[in-house]
């Protein structure tokens, strides 16, 4: 899927998650990403991070590295 | 068969729970203090004559013909206006009173047309009933004297004819009107003799502020009000009860049949979401069942560029079948889909996801709930623990505080509007969150105390701003939170709102409400006893639609307002069974009852039973599929009634997706937007065709009873589970209750449904269970389903919609009383005659800047699209905003609004787009084209001569 529109849906939701803080932010955004996008669109927005993660906000990176982690 | 008649008791029920014994004609009785003789009477099984009275509006006691004698009291009371009391020994029948009523009757019929044989109401009405329940046989006065006979009839309703002739002046429309509906546009112009009843200032029906929600003509005793269906077709000899298929209120009716007939719709009393009311969709809006665009042969194309090829059902199955299997043979098991829809039962959206699940082998099922109410499901499951309302309808009788966010009842929802305005006449306080003035801030006897005019896209500001006030004002219902609600949660949400970047103050910039208003709104909700929120689209279709629902939650928490009557957080559902379907597991995460696809326990029920293995990761929402598509990962999908194109939002970019499927598959009534790109038509059945179950927006599952032969041949869960069996899965249902039975089994909220139990109760509020056998009315009385309630930080994040130079206003959408979602139904009857095209709403200042004149054809142009439509120049939108609904395909509005949308489901942003407005001289280029393009699409090959 269109890495530009994942990044914002990614962002978004990351906007949402910084609530709990910097420690507890990055696992609530992999949980709702695992939760959430089917395994296509995580594919697609992991391999958007293994290619530079483009657009991706510091605290949407660190949530789609513990995805990619998990 | 025969036709169910509900017992009309003449007046309401009292409430008291204060006994009163009393006798009427040698029968003691005992009933409520505060009941009239007649209703104590009648519920004795002693009938009254009547014909001002009837029970769904208070006494008048103008007829007296229901005059009673009372032992100890000096003449003949009304028994509609006389309350029993104690002791009290009545008489409804001695010779004085014969006399009486004899002579009013003669009276009556003095002035009345006696042409009763080739009258409508022949068989169907009460002065006729009560001239023989009097025993009345002539008639003193003659007939020659100065009478109302020749008055002209008013037939400017599309739905019902208002004879004068026939009016007996007994001012039952006009109570209706008042009391039931709410709208106040009827009343009895003029004195004595000449007293008449008069719509608007003298108007015909169609002129006046009438609504046509059919109050009156339910009211009305003779055959002055009289349904034009039941003047062309004649009174109905049987019916049937059933439930509306149109707005999550979830209206019962009863279907007035001749045969398979259907004469007319009538509000069934005893239906508990709407207790004998109705609108003008439900009431009247049925014709588009018998429409002739209505297709009702299966069709099959290669491709959308042919023309339509009709064959039978075995072959179109086959052939949907076989693309399915090729497709998924060529491009992986995830390349295919289905969308199930809330215009379809619970029974037709669980196979619809079982077809996706267990046959198609992946979790790619979304419903239309998708782009309404799915932040709702997720805000609320994450706060209170389940994805539902709180209350009943009947809960607003309760409220003493009554909150409207982003939802215009007497439009949507116009049926429990009417509860709603019944309760703020009474005295409960108003506030409507909404940036335009809708209805119901200022109608006849209702005035909201507080409107806050937001800018679109600012619901989370406000509502933060609210909790603002409650927390920083000591406002906090503390022992509630204390007992009900995580403690580590509440105080890290306190603080957070607490801060001065979410006082009303600070947000005024942003939002564009007066602080003073916002912390008034607070003070009130907060402080004024039983507080409800009821909330529409408004909220939810934001790309911050789940935070505000969230938000919501955290305002009903912190004041104490979750686990009783007349509290609670109240989603108004937009279609009639969006609750149903997001109930019934069509969210590509979860099964049936919200348990999410990856959870094994509950996967592994559905594996047991269905005897296949489940994929454990979630599949594609709706949006998802259509990106998918455009990529070339997602090629096939199967649509049960539900029109993509026209309800989804950017419309260019809908229509690409579809166009690069192999294979679109449509199952509906007619011919819709979506099956321009569609290779394979199944007709469907509509709710008089089928039976099966609708949850309203209040968690009340109900029966949809088939009152006529389906027109195209199945049932639509007949359809389904023949497509399931050309993919090579076993369904073998022989009934509707068989699918509830497997739901039941299931799903542990439903648990306890079963046809039968609907059946013998008429409805059923899950959760429906071992621990509530009859059903649950007001959810979290004694503790969350969640356990603890959990409050959530919810941080306003502007849209990344913006208005610029270019694009300077922002449109809003929404839709009006006459239609229905994309109009598939509405725009098929004469409901058109009130909106027969989408129209635009701007201010007069935005239309003075631009030189646009009321009634002008301007442009609607954003980053995505334009379109050219009307445009009424009016100050119920602010400056800045514009406003329009999507009724209507010759719009198309979808093709301005944007793929933005809310952060946790996807939910489309449409409440915001930034737009620009400017004169017009005709269609946009898309509309022409889209024109042009449906013409070729829905063309259907004659059949070659000797086939």
């Amino acid at each position: 899927m269109r890495a530009e529109k994942l990044t914002m849906m990614a962002n978004q939701i990351a906007a949402f998650f910084k609530a709990q803080g910097e420690a507890a932010a990055p696992a609530a955004i992999a949980d709702h990403l695992k939760k959430f996008w089917d395994p296509g669109m995580r594919a697609d927005i992991i391999a958007h991070l293994d290619k530079g993660g483009d657009g991706l906000d510091p605290l949407t990176r660190a949530g789609v590295e513990r995805l990619r982690a998990r | 068969m025969s036709l169910v008649r509900e017992d009309d008791l003449g007046t309401p029920a009292s409430t008291a729970e204060q006994l009163v014994r009393l006798t009427i004609d040698g029968h003691e009785v005992c009933v409520p203090a505060g009941t009239s003789i007649m209703r104590a009477a009648r519920e004795a099984g002693i009938g009254v004559p009547k014909l001002c009275a009837t029970d769904s509006v208070k006494a008048f006691g103008s007829c007296r013909l229901c005059l009673v004698e009372v032992e100890g009291r000096n003449g003949t009371p009304a028994s509609c206006t006389t309350p029993v009391a104690s002791g009290m020994r009545v008489k409804t029948q001695t010779p004085l009173l014969k006399d009486l009523r004899r002579g009013v009757m003669e009276l009556y019929i003095s002035d009345h047309p006696l042409d009763c044989l080739t009258c409508a109401a022949n068989g169907d009405c009460e002065l006729q009933d009560m001239a023989g329940a009097v025993g009345l046989r002539d008639v003193r006065y003659g007939y020659a004297g100065e009478n109302h006979l020749v008055q002209q009839k008013d037939e400017s309703n599309p739905y019902f004819t208002f004879d004068p002739a026939k009016c007996i002046v007994c001012s039952r429309c006009v109570r209706a009107c008042e009391e039931t509906q709410g709208t106040f546009a009827l009343t009895i112009d003029g004195r004595g003799f000449a007293s008449h009843v008069s719509a608007g200032m003298a108007e015909d029906f169609l002129d006046s502020e009438c609504v046509s929600c059919g109050a009156c003509v339910q009211a009305c005793p003779t055959a002055t009000l009289s349904e034009k269906s039941v003047i062309e077709i004649g009174v109905p000899e049987h019916s049937v009860v059933t439930t509306c298929a149109y707005c999550g209120v979830g209206c019962s009716f009863k279907a007035e049949m001749r045969g398979e007939e259907l004469v007319r719709m009538v509000p069934f009393k005893d239906g508990k979401a709407n207790h004998g009311h109705s609108c003008v969709k439900g009431r009247f809006a049925w014709g588009y069942a018998t429409h002739k665009e209505r297709v009702l042969e299966p069709m099959i194309r290669a491709r959308i560029d042919e023309p339509w090829r009709k064959v039978s059902w075995d072959e179109a199955l086959a052939y949907a079948a076989s693309e399915f299997k090729r497709i998924q043979a060529k491009y992986g098991r995830l390349a295919v889909g289905g969308v199930t829809s809330s215009r379809c039962t619970n029974e037709e959206t669980f196979l619809v996801q079982k077809l996706v699940r267990a046959a198609f082998g992946n979790n790619n099922v979304d419903t239309c709930a998708r782009v309404c109410h799915s932040p709702t499901g997720y805000g609320l499951k994450t706060t209170f623990g389940t994805s539902a309302g709180t209350q009943d309808f009947d809960s607003v009788d309760h409220s003493d505080i009554i909150v409207v966010i982003g939802a215009n009842p007497t439009d949507g929802h116009p049926v429990f509007a009417s509860r709603m305005k019944k309760r703020l006449r009474e005295g409960a306080k108003l506030i409507v969150i909404d940036p335009r003035r809708i209805d119901l801030v200022r109608t006849p006897h209702v005035e909201a105390a507080y409107h806050l005019p937001l800018k679109p896209g600012t619901n989370v500001a406000v509502l933060t701003a609210l909790a603002h006030v409650i927390v920083t004002e000591g406002l906090v219902n503390d022992a509630f939170v204390r007992e009900r609600c995580e403690s580590d949660a509440f105080s890290g949400w306190a603080d957070f709102v607490a801060l001065p970047q979410n006082s009303p103050e600070a947000v005024e910039k942003v939002t564009g409400v007066p602080a003073a208003s916002i912390r008034g709104a607070a003070r009130l909700y907060a402080t004024g006893g039983n507080g409800a929120i009821y909330y529409g689209l408004g909220v939810t279709e934001h790309s911050q639609g789940t935070t505000a629902v969230m938000a919501i939650a955290n305002l009903a928490m912190a004041t104490g307002n979750i686990g009783r009557p007349g509290v609670g957080v109240n989603p108004l559902r937009g279609q009639n069974n969006v609750q149903g379907a997001c109930d019934m597991g069509s969210f590509p995460h979860e099964l049936s009852g919200y348990r999410h696809i990856s959870e094994e326990p509950a996967r592994a029920m559905f594996e047991a039973l269905w005897r296949v293995p489940l994929d454990h990761e979630p599949g594609l929402r709706i949006p998802n599929m259509l990106d998918a598509a455009i990529e070339g990962r997602f090629k096939g999908i199967y649509i049960q009634g539900e029109d993509i194109l026209q309800s989804d939002p950017n419309t260019k970019h809908v229509a690409a997706a579809f166009a690069a499927m192999e294979c679109v598959v449509v199952h509906d009534l007619f011919l819709t937007e979506t099956a321009n790109y569609a290779h394979v038509f199944l007709p469907g059945s509509t709710f008089l065709e089928k039976n099966g179950t609708f949850t309203n927006a209040e968690r009340r599952i109900q029966l949809v009873r088939k009152v006529m032969s389906p027109r195209n041949g199945y049932e639509d869960w007949e359809i389904t589970q023949k497509l399931a069996q050309a993919m090579g899965f076993a369904m073998s249902y022989s009934h509707p209750r068989e699918i509830m039975d497997e739901i039941a089994r299931l799903t542990p909220t439903f648990a306890g449904v079963s046809f039968e139990k609907l059946s013998a109760l008429g409805s059923i509020q899950w959760p429906c269970n071992n621990q509530a056998p009859v059903g649950t009315p007001v959810m979290h009385i004694d503790g969350f389903v969640r356990g603890k309630g959990r409050f959530m930080i919810t941080e306003y994040v502007a849209t990344e919609e913006k208005v610029g130079p270019r694009f300077p206003l922002l449109l809003t959408t929404g839709r009006i009383l006459s239609q229905y979602n994309i109009g598939i139904q509405t725009r098929r009857t004469a409901n058109v005659v009130w909106h027969a095209q989408d129209v635009l709403e701007i201010h007069p200042h935005d239309a003075e800047e631009r030189g646009i004149k009321d009634g002008d054809l301007v442009k609607l142009a954003s980053r995505e699209g334009e379109t050219s439509l009307r445009a009424i120049v009016t100050d119920r939108v602010a400056p800045g905003v514009v406003y329009t609904t999507f009724h209507h395909p010759g719009t198309q509005t979808n093709v301005v609004t944007t793929e933005f949308s809310d952060w946790a489901t996807n939910c489309p942003e449409y409440k915001v787009t930034a737009v620009q407005v400017s004169p017009s001289n005709g269609p946009s280029d898309w509309q022409q084209d889209y024109a042009a393009m449906a013409a070729r699409s829905r063309r259907v090959a004659e059949p070659v001569a000797g086939e």
